[in-house]
């Protein structure tokens, strides 16, 4: 079966390429472009993929340009969409599917984690499934009920799923080329609050960071914060707001939910000995509770104080004139770096 | 009394030519077409044609709000009102309706205040109204979800022999999710007093009915779980008010459930931020526009003189009135209250949530510019 990797297709791209500044959306829709045009086994299907591209557009253009046979839509049903792109990825297609949002990927919860997360596991390794589910995620666009969901902690919790979110244009392509090479079932989440966010998109001949690797967006020595998808801006800021206090903040893009980038992360952790995961999900339960923990039992002699949970609050996601009393803001970032001792 | 019935008795496919009343062209139809049936009442006519009027008045002025920033979302069921109306003209005040996104026009012609109402869409509460002084649930947006609540609740009426019955509307594009087949057939296993309405309007959101199913009809399916089915013109109030009224009635006689598949067409976008031109062509709006489910029952009503001047006149005045107060409730800001986030979670406070709550009370207080700040 063809298959390509991030690096083949870097080497692919033109060295000389302009930096222009793209859209998440259209570096998301290059990434897809760019996949069916190289390795013929890549097919994309969900609801309003085809002739529409797609709720956000993401998938633009794309029917038009690959026909029917290569980009379609389905019937409305997530579970039959993950069902049938199971069967699909079983025969050797590498499936490219998309859930409108993020709750709506919920009627396809059994697919995903009895069978996508299962089948490499149950079959001893003979059977993998290279499916690419790409979810919208979170909130910040003032969504109706059920349009504003984090849903990664399922996903992360699930053995078997590789999770991804990209925060950036440059990302966006890279991560999902990668993604959509990779043997294994990828959840790609898509902050949708950042889809029309530009960028000039980094030079692509150069070879770009793994998608499983953490990124250190902004040097610090005081504190780490550890931000992922659409809370990583939320810390750029953070870290803006904190100069002024003289406070120097690293900001960590983790890029990959699962795996962890012990690596990246721990070296900073020892730099700073302080840290503070933020996130838009609720904090029980949440993905922030396994990075603190991960962190402590890695790093525990390391920090000079416990790591915080900056997230939304325990509560359903609230109608979109409430979301900005539930979403972490730089200001409650701060406030909480200020409940720890800082004289030590 | 038994919950199941264990007859397996067979149903008929149902006709495949749309059941109508009254025709295109806002004349009755002959009477060998009715089917047996005969048209409602002059009094229920208006009655219905009054609902729709108002409710197309009301549906627009939304859609006017929205545009303007008002609301954050709205998806309009004009072109559906004979579908809509109809169906919740049919119900009694003690049925109980499970509505969708959609449905706003039913939800609204069922006595569910405006600023309740559109909460939702205005986005300072889900669900603004008390589904149990309106006897009408939350509207679904999980697609098909509402339809095996409606199965439940009508099930668990007839456990209590509570002699009432349960309608909830389904879009055609919904009918392709897995709830819906498991809702179909626990409502013929259960015998439950349900009654589907599948507001087949051919588009989900931008995907035509024939990429949801190969079927010749969605009411066929209504064989297959040992339910009657019917397909009606959904653009006809007679017809849907019709075929609606006689299987509420059968549903609550204990003759179980009914799926109706009513034909229709949305006129307006999926929502405010949709683009049809990107998959249908402004010819076929048209065309159904001249199907105008209340400009064929004006035409009728006109020509057995049942609509005079002091009719329209009043049925204006209505319209108005609630365009107006539709447009001075959304107009109104709504009352927010972040402290209320914490209140509705669990049945009982918990200590960990309110503690986030004060977090929430001491960050307001400190930052009376923190709104401002994080937007
Ligand atoms: C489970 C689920 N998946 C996807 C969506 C997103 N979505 C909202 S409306 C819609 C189309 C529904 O079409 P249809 O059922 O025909 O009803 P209509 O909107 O035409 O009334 C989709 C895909 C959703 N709300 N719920």
């Amino acid at each position: 079966m063809a298959k390509t990797t991030s690096q083949d297709s870097q080497a692919t791209k033109s060295t000389t390429q302009a930096v222009k500044p793209v859209t998440m959306a259209a570096a998301l829709n290059s990434a897809m472009r760019d996949a069916l045009t190289e390795d013929p086994t890549v097919v994309i299907f969900g609801e309003d993929v085809g002739p529409l591209g797609g709720v956000f557009r993401i998938t633009d253009g794309l029917t038009r340009d690959f026909g029917e046979e290569r980009v379609w839509d389905s019937p409305l049903a997530e579970s039959g969409i993950i069902g049938t792109a199971i069967g699909m990825a079983m025969y050797g297609l590498r499936p490219i599917v998309e859930m409108q949002f993020d709750a709506f990927s919920y009627p396809a919860f059994e697919q995903i984690v009895s069978h996508v997360a299962k089948m490499r596991n149950r079959t001893r390794g003979r059977v993998s499934l290279p499916i690419v589910i790409r979810i919208p995620t979170s909130g910040g666009i003032g969504g109706v009920e059920h349009h504003s969901d984090s849903s990664e902690a399922y996903w992360t919790h699930t053995p078997g799923l590789t999770v991804v979110t990209p925060s950036n244009p440059t990302d966006a392509y890279s991560m999902l080329r990668e993604a959509i090479a990779s043997d294994d079932p990828v959840i790609f989440l898509e902050p949708k609050s950042h889809y029309w966010m530009k960028e000039g998109v980094a030079d692509q001949s150069r070879p770009a960071l793994p998608m499983n690797k953490a990124a250190v967006v902004r040097e610090g020595t005081d504190v780490t914060l550890l931000s992922y998808g659409p809370t990583v801006a939320v810390a750029l800021k953070t870290a803006k707001l904190a100069e002024e206090e003289d406070l120097s903040v690293e900001v960590i893009d983790l890029r990959s939910l699962s795996p962890f980038d012990d690596e990246t992360v721990g070296a900073s952790v020892r730099k700073t000995s302080r840290a503070a995961v933020i996130h838009e999900a609720a904090q029980f339960g949440g993905y922030g509770a396994e990075v603190a923990a991960r962190v402590t039992e890695r790093e525990f002699y390391h920090l000079a104080a416990p790591i915080l949970r900056i997230t939304g609050a325990d509560i359903p996601f609230p109608a979109p004139l409430l979301e900005k009393y539930y979403l972490p803001t730089p200001e409650r970032i701060l406030n909480a770096l200020s409940t720890w001792e800082w004289e030590v | 009394m038994s919950l199941t019935d264990e007859s397996r008795a067979p149903v008929e496919l149902p006709d495949p030519e749309p059941f109508s009343l009254i025709s295109a062209s806002g004349k009755a139809v002959p009477a060998k077409a009715r089917r047996g049936y005969n048209l409602p009442d002059l009094d229920i006519l208006q009655k219905l044609y009054r609902r729709m009027v108002v409710a197309r008045r009301w549906d627009t002025q939304v859609t006017a709000l929205t545009r303007q920033g008002r609301l954050s979302t709205y998806p309009s069921a004009r072109g559906q009102e004979a579908s809509e109306i109809g169906t919740v003209t049919a119900m009694r005040e003690t049925d109980w309706l499970f509505p969708t996104y959609r449905d706003s026009i039913a939800v609204w012609t069922r006595g569910v205040p405006t600023a309740e109402l559109l909460s939702g869409f205005r986005g300072d509460w889900h669900c603004g109204w008390d589904p149990k002084m309106h006897r009408t649930a939350p509207q679904t947006t999980p697609l098909a979800t509402q339809a095996l609540h409606a199965v439940g609740f009508g099930t668990a009426a007839k456990l209590s022999k509570d002699p009432i019955a349960v309608a909830t509307f389904i879009g055609d594009g919904a009918t392709s999710e897995g709830d819906t087949h498991e809702a179909f057939n626990f409502a013929g296993v259960w015998q439950s007093p349900t009654v589907f309405v599948i507001q087949n309007n051919q588009f989900a959101i931008s995907v035509p009915i024939a990429k949801q199913t190969r079927a010749r009809l969605l009411a066929d399916r209504a064989v297959g779980y040992g339910i009657p089915g019917y397909f009606v013109d959904g653009n006809d109030a007679a017809a849907v008010y019709t075929i609606v009224s006689e299987a509420l009635d059968r549903a609550r006689t204990g003759g179980g459930p009914t799926i109706i598949e009513c034909l229709t067409y949305r006129i307006e976008p999926h929502t405010n931020s949709d683009d049809p031109s990107r998959y249908r062509g402004s010819a076929d709006v048209e065309a159904w526009k001249a199907k105008d489910p209340i400009e064929r029952l004006e035409r009728y009503l006109d020509s057995k003189g049942a609509i005079d001047e002091a009719l329209k006149e009043s049925i204006a005045i209505e319209s108005e009135e609630a365009a107006t107060a539709m447009r001075e409730a959304m107009n109104a800001e709504p009352a927010l209250d972040p402290m209320e986030l914490f209140e509705h979670v669990y049945s009982s406070r918990r200590p960990a949530l309110l503690e986030q709550r004060d977090a929430l009370a001491a960050e307001l207080a400190d930052s009376p510019n923190a709104e401002e700040a994080s937007e």
